[in-house]
């Protein structure tokens, strides 16, 4: 019973569910960013030069679904409490910061998608299946492109900052925000 | 002598002839610029400039006074395929938002009968001018059934990429590419 009820959050902590997509999502966001950033400066002779974009509009399209599948699980369960010695301008802060990733993460896979479909090609994942073509926008695939990668950098910056919050939070106020992201806390009450 | 002056007149309009200048027919899209190049060796890749513009002069009698100017588009560049059409848009081919158009400025045309001659001009691709030889061969002219008078030509060269700039490496079959210019003009 009580394992069963370790998936959810609860309002003191992230149940395995969420810690999970963390890390997953952790992983896959740099691995397809490393992967983005490598491609591009690939010689055309290069064995990877076809496999490499491949890969990455693959992964882009699962990361996305992920995203929508952890915002349903966001509001499908109670949102864990921020520290109490928190200031309310940092729990506003946190909040805001956690919705431009949201949004980073949903802005930057559509806009990948639309260039690649712009002249109607669908996108493959792997070869298990393909994403038809929508809007086709065929005028703006350059504008597309440079929004692509100026927000991937600026989702990288965000990582790193989090990253730098995660390790303030954990080595100098000494709190359980990593902590809390790590394994799923017991309930107090 | 008012016949004389008259007559030479007439005999000098005549000698002179008059060169017809043809606007591009971009409105019907009767002209296509296209270019292929063998990719890896193993077939042609084509492709096409979808924007451009321009205007001849030509004149049975006098061919060799024939001139052509046009202006390409280079951002509308298309080979089917959005991302390839990004990539040739981008800094390691045409750089287009740095030059986005070229030009053909022609110098003199020299005609070798039956409708075929060699055109000499001036073709400034991503901002670098070099003089290029375009093979013509008339296809054909005269009245359309609307009322006007169109003219058409068809027109092959090869350009080296490395000549205007272009050194991305697609592999040795593939450093030069075709163009195939088939243009009809309308006279104004």
């Amino acid at each position: 019973m009580e394992s069963q009820k370790m998936w959810r959050n609860h309002h003191e902590g992230y149940g395995w569910v969420s810690i999970g997509l963390h890390w997953l999502m952790a992983l896959l966001l740099l691995t397809i960013f490393g992967l983005g950033v490598w491609m591009v400066g690939l010689s055309y002779t290069d064995a990877w030069y076809h496999r490499a974009p491949g890969i990455h509009k693959s992964l882009g399209v699962l990361f996305f679904t992920l995203v929508l599948v952890r915002l349903a699980w966001r509001y499908s369960n109670p949102r864990p409490a921020f520290e109490d010695a928190l200031a309310v301008w940092e729990k506003r802060l946190a909040l805001l910061i956690q919705w431009c990733f949201y949004l980073l993460m949903l802005v930057i896979p559509v806009t990948g998608y639309l260039i690649s479909t712009a002249k109607g090609r669908p996108v493959a994942v792997f070869d298990w299946f393909e994403i038809p073509a929508t809007l086709q926008l065929e005028g703006r695939v350059d504008m597309l492109g440079e929004v692509h990668e100026t927000l991937a950098w600026l989702l990288i910056a965000l990582v790193c900052l989090h990253l730098g919050a995660a390790l303030k939070h954990h080595l100098i106020d000494k709190d359980k925000t990593l902590i809390k992201m790590l394994k799923p806390t017991k309930r107090m009450g | 002598m008012k016949k004389l002056i008259m007559a030479t007149f007439a005999l000098l309009l005549s000698l002179q002839g008059h060169a017809a200048e043809y606007k591009i027919d971009t409105e019907g899209m009767h002209a296509f610029i296209q270019f292929k190049i063998q990719h890896l060796g193993y077939s042609w890749l084509w492709g096409r400039f979808n924007g451009f513009d321009g205007s001849f002069t030509y004149d049975p009698k006098k061919p060799e006074d024939s001139s052509v100017n046009v202006t390409i588009d280079m951002t509308s560049i298309d080979s089917n395929h959005a991302e390839r059409d990004k990539h040739l848009r981008g800094s390691d081919f045409f750089a287009v938002e740095k030059y986005p158009e070229a030009t053909f400025v022609s110098k003199s045309y020299q005609p070798n009968g039956e409708g075929k001659g060699v055109l000499t001009g001036t073709l400034t691709l991503r901002g670098v001018s070099k003089d290029v030889d375009i093979a013509i061969e008339h296809i054909g002219g005269g009245p359309d059934p609307w009322g006007g008078v169109r003219q058409g030509f068809s027109g092959r060269t090869e350009i080296v990429l490395k000549d205007f700039g272009i050194d991305f490496d697609l592999g040795p079959k593939s450093t030069k590419a075709q163009l195939l210019l088939d243009i009809e003009g309308i006279k104004r």
